[in-house]
Parts: structure tokens; sequence; C-alpha cells
């Protein structure tokens, strides 16, 4: 087996999520190597953290204006051109994975494996379906795999400890079908949703977008990222980016606080795998409560100011 | 310009899941079937391209069984032109339907092709970026803005992990649509029966030369772990003491 992990960077280091495919390359790999491709423009620094990290036997560098913002046209074709040495071709779940990999799966005209949750042999895996309401598990018979990883579902490779050689690979040439031409990237100074250990997220309870400064001032106690249902979004309350669900982020924190959502099969495909639920909610019947570890049945606007003074008193 | 939407037809979103005792698959039988949501927003959009006169034909390809012609009939109420269906109660994996959709292309010449980003029951999330792949067209997927001005191309705005991107696509190229391009509208009584004029051409897999074989092998379907509900605590400091001290999570 060899398996060869597409990374997600910002030129500078690799992503969480990355970090949790490469976990799950490993457990494909079993005792066979793991490659890393690195492709980016000035994405030596993020080669050099992946030669790093824990179970990598190996970096490929593409350094090129072309993989610039990781156009999936460039991308794929650049990954199609070094399948022939791999058996598995692995990515995180993330926007960046699930818009190449199935790209890259046609080119080979193989299957794509979308979002596994467990790996069960080389040609075997657990995804989740129907929002995570039913687990398959599928086996594939294709000569190369090609497989998006769900990143709550394995643990993160040690950022350290590794020492892979890096080897500068040559770009596979502008495709010429598209052109990057902005970006709006919501700036926080909270971690990251889908690595965050705590997250608190509001919904439509929340009325508006000024009320989720009650949420930010908890999170900022906790060390929390802030989420939010669809309806906070579509509303306008937050950015989309912080959407969790079936077709948002799917998230597993330590501890996941949903205030004012009412719990739609969803928004729990996205956080039901958190490790405790805290619900906050005035109505006693919310189905957001049959998951919760511990449920409050309260105004948010009296509560969130009250959890916020508590969490202030010493322990 | 021409315009192609392809819908598939899912178990309706409301309708809460239940996985065979055998574990073979979920239980489809009596169960309340609707086109795909995010199809929904890519029949709305073709819709709204045609209202704008961008779009000079709006068709829309349903893939499945007999049934899927429900699902066009809700498109060609809510404004499409006409419907095609690709008829096989064969399985099909998203590599075959974006075959099967690359041979409707070959008939049809669109110069747009939108899907919707996900179907809501396999949750696979890839078969628009396959049909980009099998046409060597460019790919704008999860889009939240679709831009058509002039010269042949498409401006695109993603929804992406850290925010918002935009692309340029030139023309030919496959959408895939996120929840926020628009809101897809309720098709009228008067609209529902003008639908029922328009016509449905059958086309099947055979006809189309595609082989639809399945390449992954579903071996079982089971039930996630359940979580137990637990406690309603009544009042806040009960609450910060408990996941001190009982959950250590804080
Ligand atoms: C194809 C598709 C995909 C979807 N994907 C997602 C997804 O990824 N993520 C997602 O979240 N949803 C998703 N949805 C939407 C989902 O079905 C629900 O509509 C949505 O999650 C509801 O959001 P909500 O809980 O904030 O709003 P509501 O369901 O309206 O609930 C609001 C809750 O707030 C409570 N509340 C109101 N005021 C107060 C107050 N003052 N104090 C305390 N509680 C209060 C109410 O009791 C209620 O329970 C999707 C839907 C479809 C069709
Ligand atoms: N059987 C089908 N008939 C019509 N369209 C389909 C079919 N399967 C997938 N699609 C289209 O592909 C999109 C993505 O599906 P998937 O890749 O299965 O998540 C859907 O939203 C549809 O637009």
């Amino acid at each position: 087996m060899a398996v060869l992990v597409i990374a997600e960077h910002d030129n500078a280091t690799l992503s969480s999520a990355t970090l949790n495919a490469v976990t799950a390359g490993a457990e494909l790999a079993e005792l066979g190597p793991v490659t890393v491709l690195v492709a980016g423009e000035g994405c030596r620094a993020a080669a050099e953290a992946a030669a790093l990290v824990a179970g990598v036997a190996k970096v490929l560098c593409a350094d090129d204006a072309v993989y610039a913002h990781f156009l999936a046209e460039n991308v794929a074709a650049l990954v199609v051109g070094l399948a022939a040495d791999y058996s598995h071709l692995v990515a995180a779940a993330t926007t960046t994975g699930k818009n190449v990999m199935p790209r890259i799966a046609a080119l080979l005209d193989v299957a794509q494996v979308s979002e596994i949750s467990a790996v069960v042999d080389a040609d075997t895996f657990v995804r989740p379906i129907y929002a995570g309401n039913a687990l398959a598990t599928v086996s594939s018979n294709d000569a190369i795999k090609v497989i998006t990883v769900r990143g709550t579902a394995f643990e993160p490779a040690a950022a350290g400890g590794g020492n892979a050689a890096i080897k500068e690979i040559a770009a596979a040439g502008d495709a010429g079908l598209s052109a990057f031409v902005s970006q709006e990237l919501t700036k926080s100074e909270r971690p990251e949703l889908t690595s965050a250990g705590v997250i608190i997220s509001g919904g439509r309870g929340m009325q508006s977008g000024e009320n989720f400064a009650l949420i930010e001032e908890i999170a900022d106690k906790l060390g929390a990222a802030v989420g939010a249902s669809r309806a906070a979004v579509d509303a306008g309350f937050v950015p989309n980016d912080y959407q969790v669900g079936q077709t948002g982020k799917v998230v597993a924190p330590e501890l996941y606080i949903a205030v004012g959502i009412s719990g739609a099969i969803q928004h729990l495909a996205g956080m039901k795998d958190s490790k405790v639920i805290v619900a906050i909610n005035k109505d006693a019947e919310a189905p957001i409560f049959q998951v919760a570890d511990y449920g409050i049945v309260a105004d948010l606007f009296k509560a969130l100011p009250e959890l916020s003074a508590e969490l202030d008193k010493e322990a | 310009m021409k315009v192609l939407v392809a819908v598939k037809r899912v178990i309706d979103f409301n309708v809460k899941i239940r996985v065979k005792a055998d574990n073979t698959g979920v239980e489809t039988a009596n169960v309340k079937m609707s086109m795909n949501p995010f199809d929904e927003i890519a029949v709305e959009e073709g819709v709204r391209l045609r209202e704008a006169g961008t779009a000079s034909e709006l068709v829309v390809v349903s893939l499945g069984v007999e049934q899927c012609r429900e699902t066009i009939r809700t498109a060609l109420a809510m404004g499409a032109d006409r419907g095609i269906l690709v008829h096989t109660d064969a399985e099909l994996q998203p590599l075959a339907v974006a075959k099967l959709l690359k041979a409707v292309i070959g008939r049809e010449s669109p110069d747009l092709v939108i899907l919707g980003k996900q179907a809501i029951d396999d949750d696979s999330n890839q078969t628009g970026q396959m049909l980009a792949a099998l046409m060597g067209w460019p790919q704008g997927t999860f889009a939240s803005n679709i831009g058509l001005g002039d010269a042949g191309a498409a401006e695109v705005t993603r929804e992406v992990d850290g925010g918002l991107e935009t692309v340029s696509l030139e023309l030919p190229a496959v959408i895939t649509t996120d929840l926020r391009l628009n809101e897809p509208r309720y098709a009228s009584l008067p609209n529902i029966m003008k639908a029922k004029k328009k016509t449905i051409d059958t086309v099947t897999p055979e006809e189309l030369d595609v082989d639809v074989a399945p390449r992954l092998v579903t071996l079982k379907v089971e039930e996630p772990p359940k979580r137990q509900a637990g406690v309603i605590v009544d009042s806040i400091p009960d609450l910060v003491q408990r996941l001190r001290n009982e959950a250590k999570v804080i």
C-alpha cells in the first residue's frame, strides 16, 4: 500500500484537518509509507511542516503560481499525473478536499469514497449517509481508492517527530479553464471550528447578529469557537462558515453548547459526536434536549448573561 | 444560452429515516420522496436565468426509476421548459450519473450545467465535480452567487470553510449549488397545470451506451450509536458546577 495525502495548507502550516487525514492514511498504509503532497505558491514552509508530521515518509512539494488558489482544475491535473504510484489518494473532507477529489477520481475512472469515518481494511470503509442517520460499510474494487476523511473520526497526527525527505516536483501547467477572482475570509482570533475543544453555537433564537455578542463573550471566557445553525446563517446573523451540520461543518469538541437551536436532524448531523452537549432552549420539547447531556429550559437572554457571570467566579 | 439542471429524487428531508432490519439499506417503502433540496435551488437558479432572458432554454434531467418523472414534473412546474428521464432500475453511483449526464450533454450541448452540491441521501458531494472532469470543463462548486456577465464566462462565489471565494469560469461549465444561492419558489396551480403539457423524453443507459455498473459495494448499513438524553439542570450555577466537576470539560 502506498498512500498519497493531498495537504490543505496556507503555504506556512498544514490545516488541522490534514493531520486527521494523515492518521487515516497511516491506518490505510499500515506499514507502508505515507507521502504528503503540498501544492501551492511559496509553500516551502508548509512542505517543511509536513515533513515533521509523525508518520509521514515523504513530502512532494509542487511550488508554482498555478497552485496559488488550489483551483480544482489545476490541482487535479497534477495529482492524476502522480496517481500511478499510489494505491490510495486521501484528503480531508473539507470544502477544499470535496472540491478537488471527485475531479481526480473521475479523471482516473474510479469511484470516490466520501467522508469516511472508519477504515475497516485497505478496500473497506465506513461512511455516514442520510445526515449521519445511517452508517454504510462500503468496499471498493477500483485499483486506486480516492477517499475523503471526516476529521472528527480520526485523531490528528502529531505535528512533530517526523523527519521526511522533501522532493520538489514540477507543476503540471495551467488548465486555463478557471481563474481566482477574490476571497472574503472571515477573520477571527478564536479557535477554528473544526479543531476547537469547546464550541458555543447560536440559532434562530438569538434573533439578531448583535445578540451574538452574548455568545462571543462566553466563547472568549471558555476559549471557544463560535458556531451557528443554518437558520442563524440564513438570517444573516453570522457568516456562512459558522454553519454546523449536514451541509456545513462537522464538529466533535469536548463541549458543545447549543443556544436557541431546536435540534433539527441536519444540525445534529454536524455535532452529535461531541463529547458533552449542553442545550439552552426555552422550549422543553425541543429535540436538542434528546441529545443533550445537560439541558437548561430557559430564556437565553437571561441564561447567557448569568452563565457569563458564573464563569467569572472561582471554581 | 441553454441551461441543463440535474434533479434527483430522494427521501424527503423531513422524514426520519429507518435502517432496514436486515441491514441492507434504509426503508424506502411508503416513505415520502421529494426533489433533493439542493436541486430545487439549481432549478430555481435556472428559472431565474430563463426569466431574465439570459437562458433561452432550461432542460431538466433526472436519472433513475420511473417515479423520477414526478420530480421532473415538479421542476417543469417551477418553470423548466422540458425534461429528460434517464430511465433505469439499476443502482446509480455518482461516477455513473456523471457519465450518463455527459452522454446527455453530448446530445443537448448546454452552455451551463447546474447540479446540487450534494444529494441528501448518499451525501456524496461528487457528481458535479466528476461531470466537470469528464467534460474537461471548469467547475464552480458550492455556489452562493452566479454572475453571468459577458464574454462566455461565469463568475461564481463559493461557500468555502474560511468564508467566501470567487472564481471565474470559462463557459461551458458545471456549477453546484449551496443553500444560500436562492430561495426556491413553490409552483403555482396554473403552472402545475401547464407543466402537464410539457414534454419529458425518456432514454436508457443502454441507448446512451454508458456502463453504470457500481464501483462500490455496500456490505451493510447500520444505525449509528444512539445518544442518551441527559439531565435537565435547574440553574446556571448547577450547570457550571457540573461542567467543572462532573464532566470536567471547563
Ligand atoms: C438540505 C438541507 C440542509 C440543511 N443543512 C443544515 C445544516 O448544515 N445545519 C443546520 O443547522 N441546519 C441545516 N438545515 C436546516 C434545518 O433543517 C433547520 O431548519 C435549522 O437547523 C433550524 O435552525 P434553528 O434551530 O436555529 O431554528 P429553529 O428550528 O427555528 O429553532 C429555534 C429554537 O430557538 C428557541 N428559542 C427561541 N427563542 C428563544 C429564547 N429567547 N431563549 C431560548 N430559546 C429560544 C426555540 O424554542 C427553538 O427551539 C438544513 C436543511 C435542509 C433542507
Ligand atoms: N440520479 C440522479 N438524477 C439526477 N441528478 C442526480 C442524480 N444523482 C446525483 N445527481 C445530481 O448530483 C448532485 C450531487 O449528488 P451527489 O454527488 O450524489 O451528492 C445532486 O444534487 C444532483 O443535482
